[in-house]
């Protein structure tokens, strides 16, 4: 049955009209048109289609859409943009840290989250990090030197 | 002057390059970019050849009405094909160019110079540039192939490390085709049967309906069933409810252990021999050595289910898709819905990383057939992780038995490899096929395509490396082409050449043990070709490989190489692995000869890819059959390598620039696979020959290895 929810997205305050249980990937990508969150299994296993709850990150292919009601989700296009990149945008870009690119949104977002709390992640920590997102074309010592480098930067110092 | 292949195949310079308003320079091309930088390579050299700004350059690519047509984009073959095409295709519109400003300027083709795009006059400006000069150089002509060619010590672009263009928009957040959305598209799912050609015999309409909780569409052709409506969540219920509503009848019965490698040497096969010279032995032999390696069924495991898009207006049907070969499909769709070619229009959009033939045609066919029997709006048909997992086509699990008769001192006298596999090339317009999954379900189904696998022009298939490089008395090949096997199998990253290079690469390994020799120095000791030596002598330089650990106490390296389909580049790789009870890859180092590379870092990239993604075959991924059907249809059944098990990874290009352009792509797949085999076994002091090498297999290996040794001991 549908239903009015609100919700904040990418730091603006969004209502929409569906049914509660409608998983939260399918809100953003088709209702609010926020397709850097990827499908990838339906099933919490690829990360593709990772966003920040609160700042946490979550799979939104299994978050039903009444339990994101009332919180703020940040989607991959909520870090930055081509204009005003995030740090970690441009330390991929840096880095060439893709094939791809497919798993990338959910990366970012994994990422912009490890970053928040520990701005200085040795490759290990950057890894274990990672562990919930699936790269398959084996691109992922790039990414993994794109977070430390956006840690640098972040951090103030040279690349 | 012989034109490259593509550009005979597509004789008009029009047909590949442009000039358009806002100093923009169109390069069209027909093969497609899968994220391994193939777009931006190919800009490189038309920019290089045309001496213009790579950022002035728009890539048309797999466009059935407006790029050329250049089959599949696969084998490593889209930098010397295309890229081959492009290079003689730009030179000659450059100079087409100069002689056209030549004559306007009234002065010889020699004093007219180039920057940017903008004509020179002994170094001079002038007022002309290509775009001034479009409207009185007509590129509708054929190419004479006859234009010089940049000479590499004057590349400015070509062997720079130009950024992916296509990267910034999958960074900030487009550029697939799985973000399309078109006004009135119809989101659709089929239901695929559990078994192949199964009948769908009972379909309960009404209770999916009522789980949708919206209106549904059903599309049903035969056994062919979709359920459409214009909300995603929508049809995404149905189709789930449909999983319960839906019983199936008769098909093809999964039996459990079809899915083992072994079991391919019991079904029915079209065999051939091939013998390759080699030099006369001139020792007698005086001991056998015979071994067995297996690898089993591999999933794409694309990290996006497929998806495809269609339009059918009646009379013209337009189709969007991520399919490796849009020329091919186009003609397969059309023989599946019986229209004329003509009549399709199909064009290549980004989809997620694709290693060969995946599920991209068929879910290109499944919105076809939907968008034909309901004309209109566009239909969007996305495959589940499960299709994905379980109904695209695999690479053909593979058993290679290695016979080898030794001299006095360990070197072989004889040789001799059989290779069991099923077809490694069965794509759409294949062998004369149409091999679309849904066109199966149709009640008139065209012909299943004839047996066949890749030709040798092609490389080959299941005998891709099935050739070794090394220095040995004539090579006897047996190919035993498996007719049906179990499972639906087509081309998969590198084909043949991961089990082979990991059977021929083990198997010398073997040799090196049991001749008590050093596996580099006993290698080197059996390969004259130059090439080859540097690549192994390079690798063990890197990783320092004079100092590795004895073995046999967990740590172990080992080494392998292979020439990607005996004629593209060489890689060689060195593994360093743990192993307790199961395998911890900690570095592999590669070096590779790939001759002239046209961007390194998204060379290197490729290299560095394809080593992760071995790894990941080698150590995890097995694709399993039990009485139910396919057991590992989803991630954690099919295990990948994740974040923290990835290996640290070196990668050095020591080619030289004045050797043509060898393709790289699947180049590293054979050498990482032997290299972690002879790493393990190192490891163990025990050798686990059939993949992946998990911790069970390890279990068996050291238990074999403890009972032998025990024998030994009694005996």
């Amino acid at each position: 049955m549908r239903q009015a929810f609100s919700l904040t997205v990418n730091g603006s305050p969004v209502s929409v009209s569906a049914d509660g249980a409608t998983n939260l990937i399918h809100i953003l990508r088709s209702e609010l048109a926020l397709r850097a969150v990827r499908f990838g299994c339906g099933a919490e296993a690829c990360g593709a289609c990772m966003v920040l709850l609160d700042g946490e990150p979550v799979m939104s292919c299994t978050l039903p859409l009444e339990r994101a009601a009332g919180h703020a989700v940040t989607t991959p296009e909520g870090i930055g943009t081509a204009e005003a990149p995030d740090p970690l945008q441009a330390a991929f870009l840096a880095e060439q840290a893709a094939q791809c690119g497919y798993c990338l949104g959910g990366i970012l977002i994994a990422a912009k989250a490890l970053l928040a709390r520990n701005p200085n992640p040795t490759r290990a920590e950057i890894a274990v990090a990672l562990e919930k997102n699936l790269c398959r074309c084996g691109a992922h010592n790039r990414m993994i030197r794109a977070v430390a480098r956006a840690a640098r930067a972040m951090r103030g110092e040279a690349a | 002057m012989t034109l490259p292949a593509s550009l005979a195949a597509n004789p008009r310079l029009d047909r590949w390059i442009g000039f358009e308003p806002g100093g923009r320079v169109r390069l069209a091309t027909g093969k497609v970019e899968l994220g391994q930088g193939i777009l931006t390579a190919l800009v490189q050299i038309a920019a290089e050849e045309l001496r213009v700004a790579p950022e002035r350059v728009r890539v048309v690519s797999g466009d059935t009405d407006a790029a050329p047509e250049e089959g599949f984009t696969a084998g490593s073959q889209s930098i010397e094909a295309s890229g081959g095409a492009i290079r003689v295709a730009a030179a000659e519109v450059r100079a087409l160019f100069i002689e056209a400003a030549a004559l306007r300027l009234n002065c010889a083709p020699d004093a007219i110079g180039l920057a940017d795009g903008k004509f020179l006059q002994d170094g001079a400006p002038t007022a002309l540039d290509y775009w001034t000069l479009a409207q009185s150089v007509d590129l509708a002509r054929e190419p004479r192939g006859t234009a010089p060619l940049t000479r590499p010590a004057d590349f400015q672009v070509i062997g720079r490390s130009f950024p992916r263009v296509d990267l910034p928009d999958k960074i900030f957040g487009a550029g697939f085709i799985h973000d399309l959305a078109f006004p009135g598209m119809i989101h659709a799912r089929v239901l695929r049967c559990p078994r192949r050609r199964a009948h769908l015999e009972v379909l309960d309409e009404a209770a999916i309906r009522r789980a949708a909780g919206e209106t549904v569409e059903f599309v049903r052709i035969g056994d062919f069933l979709a359920i459409l409506a214009p909300d995603e969540a929508v049809v995404e219920r149905a189709r789930e409810a449909a999983l319960r509503h839906a019983r199936w009848s008769g098909g093809e019965p999964w039996r459990t252990g079809q899915s083992d490698a072994t079991h391919l040497v019991s079904l029915e096969s079209q065999d051939q021999l091939l013998e390759f010279p080699g030099t006369a032995p001139s020792n007698p032999p005086v001991r056998e050595f015979h071994a067995s390696y297996t690898r089993p069924y591999l999933a794409h495991g694309s990290i996006a289910p497929s998806v495809g898009l269609a339009r059918f207006d009646g009379a013209h049907l337009e189709v969007l898709t991520h399919s490796q070969g849009v020329g091919l499909l186009r003609g397969a769709l059309a023989r599946a819905l019986r229209l004329d070619p003509e009549a399709v229009s199909v064009r290549h959009s980004h989809g997620a990383g694709c290693y060969g033939h995946n599920g991209a045609d068929d879910a290109a066919a499944d919105a076809a057939f939907i968008a034909h029997a309901r004309p209109g709006p566009w239909i969007r048909a996305q495959w589940t992780r499960a299709d994905e997992l379980s109904a695209a086509p695999f690479g053909s699990a593979m058993v290679v038995d290695l016979r080898a008769a030794l001299d006095a001192h360990f070197r072989p006298v004889d040789w001799a490899i059989e290779v069991f596999s099923g077809t490694h090339g069965q794509r759409p317009g294949h062998n004369g096929g149409v091999n679309l999954l849904p066109a199966e379900a149709l009640p008139d189904p065209p012909p299943p395509p004839a047996l066949a696998d890749v030709p040798e022009a092609a490389g080959f298939g299941g005998l891709r490396n099935a050739r070794a490089l090394y220095d040995l008395p004539p090579q006897r090949v047996v190919h035993h082409l498996v007719r049906r096997p179990p499972l639906r199998t087509s081309s998969m990253r590198g084909l043949g050449t991961h089990g082979n290079v990991f059977a021929i690469e083990s198997f010398i390994d073997e040799l090196a043990v049991l001749a008590a020799e050093d596996p580099l120095a006993y290698r080197l000791s059996l390969l004259s070709d130059p090439r080859g030596r540097r690549v192994l002598e390079h690798v063990a330089e890197m990783a320092g490989w004079a100092g590795r650990p004895a073995g046999g106490a967990g740590e172990g390296w080992g080494i392998a190489f292979s020439r990607y389909k005996n004629r593209a580049s060489y890689v060689a790789a060195v593994a360093e692995v743990f192993v307790e009870e199961s395998v911890t890859l900690r570095r592999v180092w590669c070096a590779v000869d790939a001759g002239l590379v046209i961007n390194p870092d998204g060379a290197a990239n490729q290299i560095e890819g394809g080593v992760i993604q071995a790894a990941s075959w080698t150590l995890k991924e097995a694709v399993l059959v039990s009485d139910e059907g396919i057991a590992t249809a989803d991630w954690e059944h099919y295990p990948v390598l994740r974040f923290p098990e990835i290996p640290e990874v070196s990668v050095a290009f020591v080619g030289t620039d004045e050797d043509p352009t060898l393709g790289l792509g699947e180049a590293a797949l054979g050498p990482t696979a032997a290299a972690i085999g002879n790493a393990v076994a190192h490891a163990l002091g025990a050798r686990v020959r059939a993949m992946p090498l998990t911790r069970e297999r390890i279990m068996e290996a050291l238990l074999a290895e403890d009972t032998l040794q025990t024998e030994q001991h009694q005996g």
